[in-house]
């Protein structure tokens, strides 16, 4: 195997290994548009980096972040529904990107790299990247995984039992973050939000358990992975978009499978 | 047993600018029942918001017991249909619970059979006793329950206060609950504090039943269980008391039972 298409491979591993437990809670709280949201912000976030010389998964995890505390700031000071307000910010951030980099000329991008990822060309220092985020929001996600159920459960009912709701609710965005800034390498900031919610989609139906649709929207996720890169390498498709449509092709499929319930 | 658990001293608070509670004052001991009772609006749930610490009153004091355990037990339960929750796993979403803790948790409040159920998928009256058994499960000092029966047939209703009063006799807890119906909740409550932006008045239930603010809020028909309802007239569609001579279109004389 070429080492191009091994880097690819481990990111893609690595990504779809995280995606799945948090792709299960953008699902169960219904953060999808959240989630679109802010991978769009990051296209901004990749336009600020290279404007201020730091690294762009840095970049964009700090602007991921920043979008989030505007976000929660906005909603409770004016009367626009969530839905409009983050689409609002998704598609004004993402032009604010794309007009910000058309400023740089001297800078070279390539932007349809950001907007759907490209895989095959995950360089080691990439791949460093990809393993050290999917590592920390693994060990992040861990001790996080029982307060983030009982807030995804009822939020009130956890802060009475003594949970620091807030600050576990801007961890979830922290790790959903890091997770796009992730990502953007592999399929683009169009299409990251795919990952995070196809797989755990078709997890789903047959999940008799949160840790069983976590752990299944992973296996699912990373398959589609595989399946992805395959199409990519026989047919010389785009890598990104491969692993989408894989990814989709397997949420048909749940539908297919019978249900145990 | 007079030992007080939470003290809340004229408190007040404000949504957009809007008074939703003024001067409000109120007490729950050890081993006691209150009721909260009032309209809609008269911020029952604001009230339990505060004493639950949801809520941050905007002048007057709360006063909490030192290490006061509080069980809970929201309006409702909405969990999203795509998450795979098991009763039993909501049990023990609680630290430190088991299944054997959470099956008797689930028997006490009497609904064992549910344990393996999905959360989504029982019914109303079940959803309540499993919110309830969870209160229980945290070993609460003060149970805290916002319209408990809602949902609930009138006969599960019935049940379920009997069911609260038990449970106050058998771990000495403190209850503070939200209703909007007197007569149901009379017989399991110690003190009614009857509220409506402010305590109008509190006090033993049939004494707040005879209380004139109290009528003021409720009328005599829906407060008091005993009252007779004597009618010497009718009323039309709109609820308009109608002359005799057009209710009366014979003129035999009868009385309404």
């Amino acid at each position: 195997m070429p080492d191009f298409l091994l880097n690819a491979l481990l990111a893609g591993l690595a990504l779809a290994l995280v995606a799945g437990p948090l792709g299960s809670f953008v699902v169960w709280r219904r953060m999808a548009y959240f989630g679109d949201t802010l991978s769009h912000a990051a296209l901004f976030g990749v336009a600020l980096g290279l404007l201020l010389d730091i690294s762009p998964t840095l970049a964009v995890t700090l602007g991921c972040v920043l979008l989030a505390v505007i976000l929660v700031l906005l909603q409770q000071r004016q009367p626009l529904a969530s839905d409009t307000l983050l689409g609002i910010l998704a598609h004004s951030t993402l032009s604010l990107g794309l007009v910000t980099l058309s400023f740089m000329r001297d800078v070279r991008i390539d932007l349809m790299g950001y907007l759907f990822g490209d895989l095959l060309a995950v360089s080691p220092t990439d791949l460093a990247w990809i393993l050290g985020g999917s590592a920390l929001v693994l060990a992040l996600l861990v001790p996080l995984w029982r307060p983030l159920l009982s807030i995804t459960v009822h939020e009130e009912l956890a802060k009475v039992e003594g949970l620091p709701v807030m600050a576990i609710r801007l961890a979830l965005m922290l790790l959903i973050a890091i997770v796009i800034a992730v990502a953007m390498k592999i399929v683009g900031v169009l299409l990251i939000t795919s990952l995070l919610i196809i797989p755990a989609a078709a997890a789903q139906r047959h999940a008799r358990t949160p840790e069983q649709m976590a752990v299944s929207a992973s296996l699912l996720g990373m398959l589609a992975v595989c399946a992805g890169l395959a199409l990519s390498w026989f047919m010389d498709t785009p890598a990104g978009p491969s692993i989408v449509v894989s990814a989709a092709a397997l949420f048909l499929l749940s539908f297919i499978w019978p249900a145990r319930r | 047993m007079n030992e007080p658990l939470v003290r809340l001293k004229a408190v007040q608070v404000r949504f957009n600018g809007q008074r939703v509670l003024k001067d409000a004052d109120l007490q729950v001991d050890a081993g006691e029942i209150v009721t909260l009772i009032g309209p809609n609006g008269a911020g029952k749930t604001t009230l339990v918001r505060v004493v639950l610490g949801l809520l941050k009153a905007d002048a007057g004091s709360l006063w909490r017991k030192p290490g006061l355990r509080i069980g809970y037990m929201p309006q409702k339960l909405q969990v999203d249909a795509t998450l795979p929750l098991s009763v039993e796993r909501f049990l023990r979403l609680v630290p430190g619970v088991v299944r054997d803790s959470a099956r008797a948790a689930l028997a006490e409040v009497g609904a064992e059979r549910v344990i393996d159920r999905p959360l989504q998928k029982i019914s109303g009256g079940e959803l309540q006793r499993v919110l309830l058994a969870r209160a229980l499960l945290r070993q609460p000092a003060l149970l805290v329950l916002d319209e408990p029966v809602q949902g609930v047939d009138a006969a599960g209703q019935v049940e379920l206060y009997q069911l609260i009063t038990r449970l106050r006799e058998r771990y000495g807890c403190g209850v503070l609950m939200v209703s909007h119906d007197l007569h149901l909740v009379m017989n399991s409550t110690d003190r009614v504090v009857c509220l409506n932006q402010h305590v109008c008045c509190s006090g033993h239930p049939a004494q707040v039943s005879h209380d004139p603010a109290f009528i003021e809020l409720f009328g005599r028909e829906t407060g008091l269980a005993l009252y007779q309802h004597h009618h010497d007239h009718r009323h039309d569609l709109h609820g308009r008391i109608l002359p005799p001579c057009l209710s009366h279109t014979q003129d035999i004389p009868h009385k309404h039972a």
